[in-house]
Formats: C-alpha cells, sequence, structure tokens
C-alpha cells in the first residue's frame, strides 16, 4: 500500500548560521561544559571502603527467620518452594517435635545461584519465615557452597537482624496465626 | 655555522630523552585523570597516592605482558614498525627550544665602498665576533641554530606515517589495514595547511629557525597576534597530525577495533602509544615556540640573562607548552570524532584554501609594508568571511519520513 502524501512527513537539517559555521565558538562552549565537570562532586562509589546505600526494597541472599525462642520459624508447607519461578527452594519437612505446630523443615535448601531473586518465597511465606537481606555480595569457591542449608540460612539471619537495615518485617519475632495447628484436631 | 661540541650534546640529548620519556607516561596518567574529572569520576587512585606510581606499574605491564607474534604477519615490518613510530617522534623534537635561546649571527654583509681585502677581512672579523657572542649564550635545544629548524620537525614527523602504514599493512588484518590507509590520506592531507600556516610567520621572521622566529616575536609581539588564522590552522592541523581527537580516524574503536595497532600488544603497543604522545609534546612546544613567543614574557620580564630570567624563560616555554599539551586531552574528551568524508573536506574544501588566502594576505602586507595589523584583522576577517559563505551554501537535502517506520529515516529524496 502506497503511502499517502498527507501522511508523509518532510524534514530539513536546520541549517547552520554564521555563528555556527564559525566552529570556534560551539567548540568553546563544549570546552567550557567539560572543563565545569572537573568542579563537580564526583559520583564514583569507592567499593570495598564505600559500602552502595541500597534501597529497603533490595533482594539480596535469604534468611529463615527464628521465632523469640529461637526456634526456626518456618512450618515445612511448601508455599515458597510452590511459588518459586526457578525451584531453587527443596524442603524436607518432618512432624514438629514442638507441641505449637505440625511441622518443622528438617532440611531447607536454598540453591542461591539458580535462584533470580525474585522476592516471590517471601511474599508467599503465610509465616513470614523467609525473607530476603541486603546481603548482595554471596561469594563461593563451588557450586556446593552457595547451596545455602537451613544453618547457613538461620545464621544470615543472626547476622542482619540487628542491621537495621533488615529489620525482621512483619509480626516480629512471634509465630503468626496460620503457623497455629488447627484446633479441631 | 654554530660549533658542535659533542659531550654537552650527548648529556642534553640523555637530558631531554629522561625527561620525554618520563612526562610521556605521566601524560597518560594525566589524561587518566583528566578525562575522569571531566566525566565526574576519580580516576586511577590505587598505586601510591593520587594513583601518582600508576604510569611506573603501567610501564611495567607493557614490559612484562607477553609479546605476541601472530603467525599471520610480515615479521620484519611488524617489529620495525613501532620502532619507527618511536624514533621519527623522539627525533622530531631535535630542533625544538625547550629553554633560553638567543638567536644565531646574520650573515655580515661585505661592504662595496673599500678596497676587495679590506672588505673581507672586516666582514671575517665581524663574523666571527658575532660567532663569539653567540658561543658565549648557551642554546637551550638539543641541536640549535639549525637553519631549516621547523622543516625538520615538519619532515621528519610526518615521516611517523611510515610507522603506522607499516604496522597496518603487515598485520595482515582488515581493521589495521582501514586504519593505516585512514591515518596516511589524514597526514598527508593536513601536512598541507601545516605547513602553509606557518609560511606567513616564516616571512616575517625572515627564518625557518626556531630561535629566530623567537627573537623576532621578542622584539616585535607574539605571532598569534599577527596571525591569529594561522594559528587555528596550525592547531587543528597538528591535532590531525597527532592522530588525537577528533582527528583519530585511524585508531577509531567502535569502528575499527583497535586500527593499525589491532595486532600489537605488550610493549610494541606501548611504543605506538610513546610516539603518539611525543608527538603531542613536540607540538605542543612548537605551538608554543612558533605562535607564543617561545620564552618570551611580556613586561620585559625576560629581557635580561640573570639567573633567575633563565629559569623564567624556563619555566615561561613549559608552561606555555603544558597548557596546550593540557588542550589536548580537554579537547579530546569534548569533541566526537569527525566522520571520514568530513574530515577530508575539512582539510580540503576549507582549511587548504584558506591557509593559501591567509599566506596571500600576509605576502601582500610584506610587500606594500602595510602596518602588520592589517594581517590580524583581516586574516580574522577572512575566517568569518569563510564562515559566512559557508552558512549561504545550500543546506542538506530534505528527508522524507515515513510514518509507518516512526522513527527512521525512510529514504533521501533529492
Amino acid at each position: 500500500m502506497p503511502i499517502e502524501d498527507k501522511d508523509v512527513r518532510w524534514i530539513e537539517t536546520p541549517k547552520l548560521g554564521l555563528f555556527d559555521q564559525l566552529y570556534l565558538p560551539a567548540i568553546a562552549s563544549g570546552l567550557a561544559t567539560t572543563l565545569k565537570h572537573i568542579f563537580m562532586p564526583r559520583v564514583t562509589e569507592q567499593y570495598p571502603e564505600e559500602k552502595p546505600d541500597l534501597p529497603p526494597n533490595y533482594r539480596g541472599a535469604h534468611r529463615l527467620n527464628r521465632d523469640e525462642e529461637g526456634r526456626v520459624k518456618c512450618v515445612a508447607c511448601y508455599m515458597c518452594s510452590t511459588a518459586c519461578p526457578a525451584h531453587c527452594i527443596d524442603i524436607v519437612a518432618a512432624p514438629s517435635p514442638w507441641p505449637d505446630r505440625e511441622k518443622y523443615p528438617e532440611t531447607f535448601v536454598i540453591d542461591e545461584l539458580r535462584c533470580i531473586y525474585c522476592g516471590m518465597c517471601e511474599e508467599a511465606c503465610p509465616v513470614d519465615a523467609i525473607e530476603l537481606t541486603s546481603l548482595f555480595d554471596l561469594t563461593g569457591l563451588s557450586r556446593e557452597q552457595m547451596m545455602f542449608d537451613k544453618e547457613k540460612l538461620l545464621s544470615v539471619f543472626d547476622q542482619t537482624k540487628t542491621i537495621e537495615k533488615d529489620p525482621v518485617r512483619t509480626s516480629a519475632g512471634r509465630l503468626s496465626v496460620a503457623s497455629e495447628p488447627p484446633k479441631s484436631k | 655555522m654554530p660549533s658542535f661540541e659533542f659531550w654537552p650534546t650527548l648529556i642534553v640529548i640523555a637530558a631531554v630523552l629522561f625527561v620525554i620519556l618520563h612526562t610521556v607516561a605521566y601524560l597518560i596518567l594525566v589524561e587518566r585523570k583528566v578525562s575522569a574529572y571531566m566525566q565526574d569520576r576519580i580516576g586511577p587512585n590505587r598505586v601510591g597516592p593520587f594513583g601518582f606510581f600508576q604510569p611506573l606499574v603501567d610501564g611495567v605491564k607493557m614490559f612484562i605482558k607477553e609479546d605476541i607474534i601472530p603467525n599471520h604477519v610480515d615479521k620484519v615490518f611488524y617489529v620495525a614498525a613501532p620502532a619507527i613510530a618511536t624514533a621519527t617522534a623522539l627525533l622530531a623534537f631535535a630542533i625544538v627550544p625547550f629553554g633560553p635561546t638567543s638567536p644565531p649571527p646574520n650573515t655580515v654583509p661585505i661592504k662595496s665602498d673599500l678596497p676587495a681585502d679590506d672588505a673581507r677581512r672586516i666582514a671575517n672579523a665581524e663574523a666571527e665576533f658575532d660567532q663569539q657572542t653567540y658561543r658565549e649564550h648557551r642554546s637551550y635545544a638539543i641541536a640549535p641554530g639549525i637553519d631549516i629548524g621547523i622543516l625538520f620537525t615538519f619532515s621528519i614527523s610526518s615521516l611517523a606515517v611510515y610507522g603506522i602504514i607499516l604496522g597496518g599493512w603487515s598485520s595482515n588484518n582488515k581493521y589495521s589495514v582501514l586504519g593505516a590507509l585512514r591515518s596516511s590520506a589524514q597526514i598527508i592531507s593536513y601536512e598541507i595547511p601545516l605547513g602553509m600556516s606557518i609560511l606567513g610567520v616564516v616571512l616575517y621572521s625572515g627564518s625557518l629557525n626556531l630561535e629566530k622566529v623567537i627573537d623576532w616575536q621578542a622584539n616585535h609581539g607574539w605571532n598569534i597576534l599577527w596571525h591569529p588564522l594561522a594559528f587555528f590552522i596550525f592547531m587543528t592541523s597538528v591535532f590531525a597530525e597527532c592522530n588525537r581527537l577528533p582527528f583519530d580516524l585511524p585508531e577509531a574503536e567502535q569502528e575499527l577495533v583497535g586500527g593499525y595497532h589491532t595486532e600489537y600488544s605488550s610493549i610494541k603497543f606501548g611504543l605506538f602509544f610513546l610516539g603518539e604522545y611525543t608527538h603531542m609534546i613536540t607540538t605542543s612546544f612548537l605551538m608554543a615556540v612558533v605562535f607564543f613567543g617561545g620564552w618570551h614574557l611580556p613586561f620585559g620580564l625576560t629581557d635580561g640573562n640573570a639567573w633567575w630570567q633563565q629559569v623564567l624563560k624556563f619555566a615561561a616555554v613549559g608552561g606555555k607548552a603544558g597548557f596546550f599539551i593540557l588542550l589536548y586531552i580537554v579537547v579530546r574528551w569534548t569533541l566526537p570524532r569527525f566522520r571520514f568524508d568530513q574530515l577530508m573536506s575539512i582539510a580540503w574544501k576549507v582549511m587548504i584554501p584558506l591557509a593559501m588566502v591567509n599566506l596571500v594576505l600576509v605576502m601582500f602586507v610584506r610587500e606594500f609594508e602595510l602596518p602588520i595589523v592589517v594581517i590580524s584583522v583581516a586574516s580574522l576577517g577572512l575566517l568569518v568571511g569563510s564562515a559566512w559563505l559557508n552558512s549561504k551554501r545550500p543546506g542538506s537535502p530534505r528527508v522524507r519520513i515515513d510514518p509507518r517506520m516512526k522513527r527512521s529515516l525512510a529514504g533521501t529524496v533529492s
């Protein structure tokens, strides 16, 4: 289909006047711009010495929260591993040794290399047991080291709970209602 | 002829080479620092305070890196090319006055109203006396009193293009050859306005000898006042000669990977860099000497030969050259690169005609003994006039925009 004339736009390159054709004023103004930047504040962040100022919703390494008695808060409901789009959470549930809940995770492994840090596990969790922290400098010498097990994830909690950046976000420390065993039993 | 002394010359050569090589190393640091500052960054700051030892580390890196000679290269020329590039750049510095100088004596005319023998004897005595006084003043250049002077620098520094062409060609690599071809076209084109721009200066000082050029400026005022257009042409041309932005087409990273030095590594690559930066230093000194009076400072600051004035002269010429080196760096991080056809049309359609007309103007003023101020006014008039002429040219053809291809140009219609 040919283009109709009314749809066609014609553009012309702007003509340079005498001032622009001299080139030198344009070069001088360009130099003024770049020289001005010499005296402007630097934007460089010298990383190992200066830590970056991360936004509060930054999604870094996971942690497993503890309740006020220091037990793992997780009730092994598999909601997080079901929600996980990368299938990086592996939970083995076992009957809980404590009377206030039915199950607890015997093992809880997150493959941090496979995780895409989308934060859906944190949204899915009914008892606010799994949370993403602002730890971003995860390193490991092997793939195995990057498989974070339950102890590791709990230690991340111990490490980050006191830092102001990562407050325990919801119903701090207490188990929430969803973890209570059904009354009728 | 000034006399040639072996040991002092050797010492000066050693000292100047030492200073130049270290200046080049630190120029690279300065370049990195200035570019960082201009982009709101910090620049190298890990090695020593403010990255002060960065050049040393860079140099060590250049030397101990693996020196790869690819199998597909022409080995002889491949090895010779960086050596040529550096050697010519260093050689070109030989005549540049970097400190206080005094002009070599003029020839003494033989008076014709005396008997021939007497006249010759008197003239010889006068010439001997001039030589004696000239010898008493030390001239700070590696080869003082060379009469072809600036011509020598031009001819030697244009040999540097051999380094680039041989390097690009022997690399047996398309990008390298393209870079080398561009470079040869560019340098040959810009040689012409470069040479023509200083002819006006030479006409007035009466010599190609840089010491005489300085001496003329000390007596009559700096050449930038009398030959502003020539200075702009000269500066643009040396930017092109040094392959510096906005004329760095031989290495245009975005188009040619690395240009002529794509296949080079280790210290061979470093030598190309050394040559380029040495060239920058030489041409900065030339700009300071030819157009900004060399060691001369206004208000009679440098009229005597006391020790502090000698020091001041060193500082003056060094400071002026340093200013131009900084200008090189600042301009590099300000202006974008020219397209190749723009580069050529600037040289052939703008700068060469301008330089020619400017030269004719200078010849005219000199022949009819008009006041020299006429040149400065008229040459600025030439600059504005050429810009005005250019602004009267018809613009580019208009371009049709196909509405279905939102932002791309559908095609040009003449």
